[in-house]
């Protein structure tokens, strides 16, 4: 049998006395696990960028790159994230983000919800930077929102996580990356995985009591202890009108047993978002069918 | 001159009553649940589903004691048209109560949602994954939804026009054991 792509194995010896996560015991192998890279997840991603004014028209040079991922073991139980590479989100609400939206329609408005709304200091420091990279590969992808980890004795450890890429950054300006058209993004994962499979340690950070929970505009203390509980490979890359990621909802509210969301409101409203999405698009699927003849229409 | 009428047998009555209030509570969850985006949107998902299959398992055992007990006649001095009413109205409550956590159960199916109710407990799909069937399920589900609402109200009013209005033991066959009586106006 060929080696688990992502194994999250045992954390109770990784965690002392507390112990946080031994219901998250499992390991999967290659082909129930799928996600999808992209400049977008289910709209929310694009509309952050359309606000941060990073979005062009040109698909190659999307500052905010998500990843949807789904984990399935084979005795049914499923976690699905959706993760982007900004490390902290804009907003601490999702009223706050409606109000984002709202304020997006003019610069005047937009002005005086960034007066009124200082915690969007931090995105947009990350966002301003010139320091961008070339690939997904190189990228990591945070999970963003607080999640609860609870062991069999019903101890509750919040979480949050991230995908670490083992490919060391190489840094290009946006302009730059602009000039090397409109799909190079999904060209150069294309021929990279190919080349050579493609790996992210995913590491999950422990919040200490008092760390906030609720608000994904305010990172953690770098101290926080982080345990690394398995290795995402990315052995394939395939087209998304025909891969399995097309017709599924990256749902952060879908988890296993052992996680849960916290008091961080965004998950259940991303859940209540998507799934609207969802609906929407599946009415809409004629408009984009499958490229390849004999799959499922 | 009294006629007697026939309660539903106490099993019938309080499956009646244990439905009424599930299904009462689902119609509430089910439009609160797409109306927020609010924190209590993802314990209302879950109460919505796990309530979807109580329901769907009460329908059906429900289904099999009214086909082994029947129900009560109806007055004979009630209208014929509704009489017919009455009959064609349980038909289509006894449908829907089935129909629609089916359509429900396969609509989350069809777009390869995990279906985990309260507690954890993991339901398998019924269908693979579709889009035309999510899209088709998802109207059916919303639409026949509203549908329910309504035909739950008319038999509320029916319930208590017969309670109230005509008096004719047909509300007391669904309250109590007693037989009751009634007596024609001078």
């Amino acid at each position: 049998m060929a080696e688990p792509v992502v194994e999250v194995r045992n954390l109770r010896k990784t965690y002392g006395p507390k112990v946080a996560v031994d219901d998250v015991s499992f390991a999967v192998q290659p082909g129930e696990i799928f996600g999808i890279l992209g400049p977008n997840g289910a709209g929310k991603t694009t509309t952050v960028e359309t606000l941060a004014g990073l979005r062009q028209a040109d698909g190659g040079t999307v500052r905010v790159r998500g990843i949807g991922l789904q984990i399935a073991t084979p005795e049914g139980a499923v976690w699905r994230s959706a993760m982007i590479n900004a490390p902290v989100f804009p907003v601490s609400t999702p009223q706050a983000f409606y109000g984002l939206l709202e304020a997006s329609k003019t610069p005047e408005a937009m002005k005086a919800f960034q007066a009124a709304h200082p915690e969007l200091a931090g995105f947009g420091a990350w966002a301003g930077r010139k320091d961008w990279t070339s690939s997904y590969a190189e990228e990591p992808y945070h999970s963003l929102n607080a999640f609860v980890f609870v062991n069999a004795a019903g101890h509750e450890q919040p979480v949050r996580w991230a995908l670490i890429p083992a490919a060391p950054a190489v840094t290009i300006s946006p302009d730059e990356l602009a000039e090397r058209g409109p799909n190079y993004l999904e060209q150069e994962i294309t021929e990279r995985v190919r080349a050579n499979p493609q790996r992210w340690t995913l590491r999950v950070t422990l919040a200490e009591p008092g760390d906030p929970t609720s608000d994904p505009t305010k990172a953690w203390p770098q101290d926080r202890r982080n345990v690394d509980v398995g290795t995402l490979i990315v052995q394939q890359i395939e087209a998304e009108p025909d891969g399995p990621c097309r017709d599924i909802n990256f749902d952060p509210t879908i988890l296993p047993r052992g996680i849960q969301v916290s008091d961080d409101p965004f998950p259940a409203a991303r859940s209540a978002a998507y799934a609207r999405s969802y609906d929407l698009r599946t009415a809409e699927t004629k408009d984009y069918p499958r490229t390849k003849t004999g799959t499922r229409p | 001159m009294t006629e007697r009428t026939q309660s539903f047998t106490l099993f019938q009555r309080v499956l009646h009553w244990l439905m009424a209030i599930c299904i009462l509570a689902m119609l509430f969850i089910g439009v609160g649940m797409v109306s927020t985006v609010m924190p209590k949107y993802v314990p209302l998902l879950v109460t919505h589903k796990t309530l979807g299959m109580a329901i769907l398992v009460l329908a059906l055992i429900r289904l099999v004691v009214r086909l082994r007990y029947g129900a009560p006649p109806l007055p004979a001095d009630l209208p014929q048209p509704m009489k017919l009413a009455a009959v064609a109205s349980h038909y289509l409550l006894y449908a829907m109560f089935i129909g629609i956590p089916l359509i429900g159960w396969g609509m989350l199916s069809a777009a390869d949602y995990p279906i985990v109710l309260y507690g954890g407990i993991r339901v398998p799909a019924i269908l693979p994954q579709s889009d035309f069937l999510h899209t088709l399920l998802w109207n059916a589900h919303f639409y026949l939804g509203f549908a329910l609402f309504a035909l739950i109200l008319m038999h509320i009013a029916a319930a208590l026009f017969h309670a109230l209005i005509r008096r004719d033991g047909v509300f007391q066959s669904m309250t109590s054991q007693r037989f009751a009586f009634r007596t024609e106006p001078e």
